[in-house]
């Protein structure tokens, strides 16, 4: 093992006695801190932070900044996650004091602003989802299927049909949907999908019944396709007694050209962070707030925003399933989807919408003859190809994403679907230049070409990158998750 | 259209390209009735100009926390937050980065988890820390049901001194997988748990039991008597912690806990109208550990032997285990996390003592000052932190419209949570003497 | 030592020894599952139905579960797994062996394969 280190751990940069911000002088009385607090619950010991100055940790988290990729860094055709560009401007809006420091339990009367916004967003995305009324409170998708399910669990147990613990969910899903059923106490019934990548409707006829709660559905799917039978699948849950959950990921494919709700569904939530290009940040702030048909609005969780007279109040849905977290949701994030939605308007969305299905059709129709294209037709916003072709030749998916990294790209999502075989998930959403598609489209035609030639070039790869292939099993086997002062 | 960089001859190439006229034909899998005819009913799309003026509208339309003083705090606090933390945190690279799935870009994001998860442990005293969770509420339900599952047991007891809205959000998780709830109430004249309270609870059907330190009131409680009872009965001891407070106060980690929760809003993160903020959860112990919620980021090397960061411990988590996930959370709050470790490494192991130790000065202060008042008394013995409770036969909604007027505001009155008369201060170290000082008179002049 | 193993087709593997039955997978299993990080063992005193899962063995981006070949009560676990999760890697038919179950009466093998019909229903996979 050598001692090569990228950049060292803050806490390799302590030096005892140091300071990076000082407070103001304290201006009070002081008192012993043993008169006003019982020894016995003082620690001895202050925590062992880094001792550093400002400017040491300004340049440290920099220097980690410049070992990450970023949309702001280049081209992130992350399938299911739309990186889109995220406009600064919404970073300098929602700074605005006004919006960035209040507080959630000043009285209503001196945030109506922040009111104001919030009912305004969820009509608009009440708007765009075809469906009635929102709640902004989870924090993430994953969040917001939680509360929906919740809220569908209220919706059978007020009529008696608490029994309803089923919920249909295709195989080709994203693993939140399963996760966030066991969460609620459901058991998966899991349909299979078609020979064109759709829900198999003639299994889904069989598997629905008296317990059946509903169906989870993203549309289109992880496939990248949409479901063409979405009328029919529709009418067979709602006739067995169930309700749809509409999994708003790829919602970037249909803002303005078609509604969850006209579609059937019963229950949407948005992934603010993806469709509507409020910033990942690494992994999170997200929002993932939810929209509800009317009947279904008595359960949601709040308080939720209404509008009486000229003013804006918080009111608490009459059956409330109760609260997912505290406060109003991540403010600060939907504001920016706010900000968003309000920039573009509704022929502005449509056109992402377009654009980002145009994008995709053009980039999968220019790789399938070198990449293999399990389900050939019309895609929405993202496209799935197979490197069932490379495998054969020496090299697999895993290879050619790492071999990306080399020409400056993020890779695609790998190995999802489960449904297809080496599966590589590719959206190149509607704010890249076609001078990107194209040299992605070159860059991916070239890696199949060496992938041919000279396999073990991908196998070693990334080449170029501040770190090579790391020892995934050796973090598993004997983990170590924090830093030890040796 | 801003943003969307396609020329009409660009998009004219790519439509002929996949033989196609429009670009309407290729959504043609969309069932024809379903297909929208007309606009979305949205407002016309504004320029960034415009855009920036319908802010700074919404935005006045607020009283923000910059141009008034406050003394709220009840889960969202306004500390000092210093200024390099908006431009290092807001760079690119962090900000418009995904999870970190292909560790060898995005080492940045990964080392700087993995510098947070270890400032966690440092303050909470607990060997591993996840990568974040949404909130301090969600974290601790998931803390909860953690506990749950670890000792096969299905009833969680919980301290009614816990902030209300918290309890809602434990209730409501725990409803939804069919635990059952015992509740511990505060004693009316210390207002924490004495342990008279742990009388008729089914110990041994309990999975954990939960305090927050300091409680909702801002209050001490005696952790010591909740590790005793739990250990004695095969139950968890689950810690919900203010982490300003750590600096200060014992760790969890010295006090017997398993599982250790929080909400890490205080650590530099904008109070945003509460959120978004960040939940911790820390444990030790391996087989705790296992159980964790969420993403983790552990240490490893690359093919050469270079140290490097990977997400680990994965086979938890529902992309892979799906429905016998520990959680179905997937997307965390990494951005806020990342705050809260520069806060902390900036800050600093001197700088964050301070921290604690003037919000204790200055609340107990401006307490001390409170109950000089007509009218107005302390209700509560327990020693207190940075928070504190007044009790006052006054209309307190009515005197914080009035201070309001005068640019402060007020504490929070219990009222809403069924506790007429109380109310609840909080005074961080971003205070002064002098506003505490004109606070407190114009409070006696209203309500005399 | 691995002629007295017997085979399932789950690519299991049993050692009969009067009525304890020693468990572990095979070298094709483990071959297949790749670095094994965690093995997720059971509780020494647990009862177990056949076909039950009784351990957890996970790569860093798999799991898969150990089903009990027989019922009974489990009376040992390899703790040596709990530190060294590789052993099932290295020495899948020895020193990574998983559990061992008490089974009531004489434990019945005579359906299961020998060495030399397991590989050759590998071969066959």
């Amino acid at each position: 093992m050598t001692t090569r280190k990228l950049v060292p751990l803050i806490f390799e940069r302590s030096t005892p006695g140091r300071r990076g911000y000082r407070l103001p002088d304290l201006d009070v009385p002081e008192v012993p801190v043993t008169d006003l607090i019982p020894e016995e619950f003082l620690r001895d010991e202050a925590p062992a932070l880094p001792e550093v100055s400002e400017l040491e940790v300004v340049r440290h988290y920099t220097q980690l900044s410049r070992l990450n990729h970023g949309v702001d860094v280049g081209f992130y055709p992350l399938g299911s996650c739309t990186m889109k560009y995220n406009p600064r401007v919404h970073e300098d809006v929602t700074s605005l004091p006004g919006l960035a420091s209040i507080h959630p339990y000043q009285p209503e009367e001196t945030v109506q602003g922040a009111l104001e916004l919030m009912y305004n967003l969820g009509q608009y995305l009440a708007v765009i989802s075809g469906l009635d009324v929102t709640t902004l409170q989870p924090a993430a998708g994953a969040h917001g299927e939680l509360t929906g399910l919740m809220v569908i669990k209220a919706y059978h147990s007020q009529r008696g049909e608490g029994h309803r613990k089923e919920m249909i969910i295709p195989d080709s899903a994203h693993g939140t949907n399963p996760a966030s059923c066991a969460m609620v106490g459901y058991k998966v019934v899991e349909v299979p999908s078609n020979d064109r990548g759709g829900v198999d409707v003639e299994a889904l006829r069989g598997l629905v019944g008296p317990n059946t709660a509903g169906l989870m559905l993203t549309n289109p799917n992880t496939l990248g396709l949409f479901d063409e039978n979405i009328c029919e699948i529709a009418k067979i849950v709602h006739d067995a007694g169930g309700l749809l959950y509409y999994d708003g990921a790829n919602a970037n494919a249909i803002m303005g050209i078609a509604r969850p709700g006209d579609m059937g569904f019963d229950v949407v939530h948005f992934n603010l962070h993806k469709t509507f290009s409020t910033p990942h940040g690494g992994g999170g702030p997200g929002a993932g707030p939810i929209v509800v048909r009317e009947e279904l609005a008595q359960f949601l969780p709040g308080p939720i925003v209404e509008k009486k007279g000229d003013q804006y109040v918080f009111v608490t849905p009459e059956n409330s399933i109760g609260r997912v977290r505290s406060f109003y949701g991540n403010f600060l994030v939907y504001a920016k989807a706010y900000a968003y939605i309000r920039s573009h308007g509704p022929r502005g969305l449509r056109q992402v919408s377009e654009t980002a299905v145009l994008h995709a059709n053009y980039m999968m129709n220019k790789l399938k003859d070198v990449y293999h294209l399990p389900y050939d037709r019309t895609c929405m916003h993202e496209f799935v190809l197979s490197g069932v072709w490379q495998k054969e030749q020496g090299a697999r998916t895993l290879d050619i994403a790492k071999r990306l990294l080399d020409y400056g790209y993020h890779a695609p999502t790998v190995y999802f679907p489960m449904v297809v075989d080496e599966a590589i998930m590719i959206e190149p959403t509607e704010t890249e230049p076609k001078s990107t598609l194209d040299e992605f489209i070159d860059v991916m035609r070239r890696i199949a070409e060496e992938a041919k030639e000279d396999p073990k070039l991908l196998l070693e790869a990334p080449h170029n990158t501040p770190i090579k292939r790391l020892d995934e099993s050796r973090a598993a086997r004997h983990p170590v998750l924090r830093w030890e002062k040796a | 259209m801003r943003y969307l960089p396609l020329t009409q001859e660009e998009q004219q190439e790519m439509l002929q390209s996949l033989g196609i006229d429009r670009v309407e034909d290729l959504f043609t899998a969309i069932p024809k009735e379903m297909r929208l005819d007309a606009d979305l009913d949205l407002p016309a799309p504004l320029s960034e100009a415009e855009l920036v003026r319908h802010f700074s509208e919404l935005a006045e339309k607020n009283n923000d926390l910059k141009s008034s003083v406050s003394f709220l705090g009840a889960g969202s606090y306004d500390h000092l937050v210093p200024s390099m933390i908006k431009h290092i945190a807001g760079r690119g690279e962090f900000l418009t980065a995904y999870t970190p799935y292909q560790p060898e870009i995005t080492q940045g994001v990964l080392q700087s988890i993995f510098e947070y998860q270890t400032l966690i442990c440092e303050l909470t005293g607990m060997e591993a820390s996840n990568a974040s969770m949404y909130d301090g509420a969600s974290a601790l339900a998931e803390a909860a049901l953690m506990a749950c599952a670890a000792t096969r047991r299905e009833l969680v007891v919980l301290p009614s001194s816990l902030h209300p809205e918290w309890q809602d959000v434990v209730k409501l998780y725990l409803k939804s997988q069919d635990v059952s709830i015992a509740y511990l109430p505060y004693h009316e004249k210390t207002g924490v748990v004495d342990a008279k309270a742990f009388d008729g609870i089914p110990w041994s059907e309990a999975a954990c039991v939960v305090v927050q330190q300091p409680n909702f009131f801002g209050l001490l409680e005696n952790v010591a008597s909740f590790k005793k009872v739990a250990k004695d009965n095969g139950a968890l001891l689950v810690m919900a912690v203010d982490p300003i407070s750590l600096s200060l106060l014992k760790s969890p980690g010295e006090l017997g806990a398993d599982i250790v929760v929080g909400d890490g809003q205080s650590l530099g993160n904008a109070m945003g109208f509460g959120g978004p903020s960040l939940g911790f959860l820390a444990t030790s112990g391996t087989k705790l550990i296992r159980r964790m919620p969420g993403r983790v980021v552990g240490e490893t090397v690359d093919t050469d032997g270079t140290r490097g960061y990977v997400l680990t411990l994965q086979t938890r988590e529902q992309h892979i285990r799906r429905e016998k996930a520990t959680s179905n959370i997937c997307s965390n709050q990494a951005l806020n996390a990342l705050i809260a470790a520069i806060y902390l490494s900036v800050m600093g192991k001197e700088g964050f003592k301070d921290v604690g130790y003037q919000c204790l000065q200055k609340a107990n202060y401006m307490k001390e000052r409170l109950i000089q008042v007509d009218g107005l008394s302390s209700p509560f013995s327990a020693p207190t932190f940075r928070e504190f409770v007044i009790k006052g036969a006054v209309d307190w909604e009515e005197v914080n419209m009035r201070l309001a007027e005068h640019g402060f505001v007020g504490g929070l009155p219990l009222a809403r949570f069924g506790l007429p008369e109380l109310v609840l201060f909080s005074v961080t170290e971003a205070r002064t003497k002098e506003e505490i000082d004109s606070f407190v008179n114009l409070l006696r002049g209203l309500i005399s | 030592m691995s002629e007295q193993l017997r085979f399932t087709k789950e690519h299991e593997w049993l050692l009969v020894k009067g009525n304890i039955i020693r468990v572990g997978i095979s070298d094709y299993a483990q071959n297949e599952l790749g670095d094994i990080v965690f093995v997720d063992l059971p509780s020494v005193g647990d009862q177990v139905e056949e076909g039950e899962g009784i351990a957890a063995l996970e790569s860093v981006k798999a799991v898969s579960d150990v089903y009990s070949p027989v019922s009974g009560e489990i009376v040992a676990v390899n703790e040596a797994l709990e530190d060294s999760p590789e052993l099932v890697n290295e020495s899948p038919l020895d020193a990574g062996w998983i559990v061992e179950i008490e089974v009531e009466g004489v434990a019945q093998t005579g359906d299961l394969m020998n060495k030399q019909e397991y590989e050759a229903f590998v071969k066959g996979v």
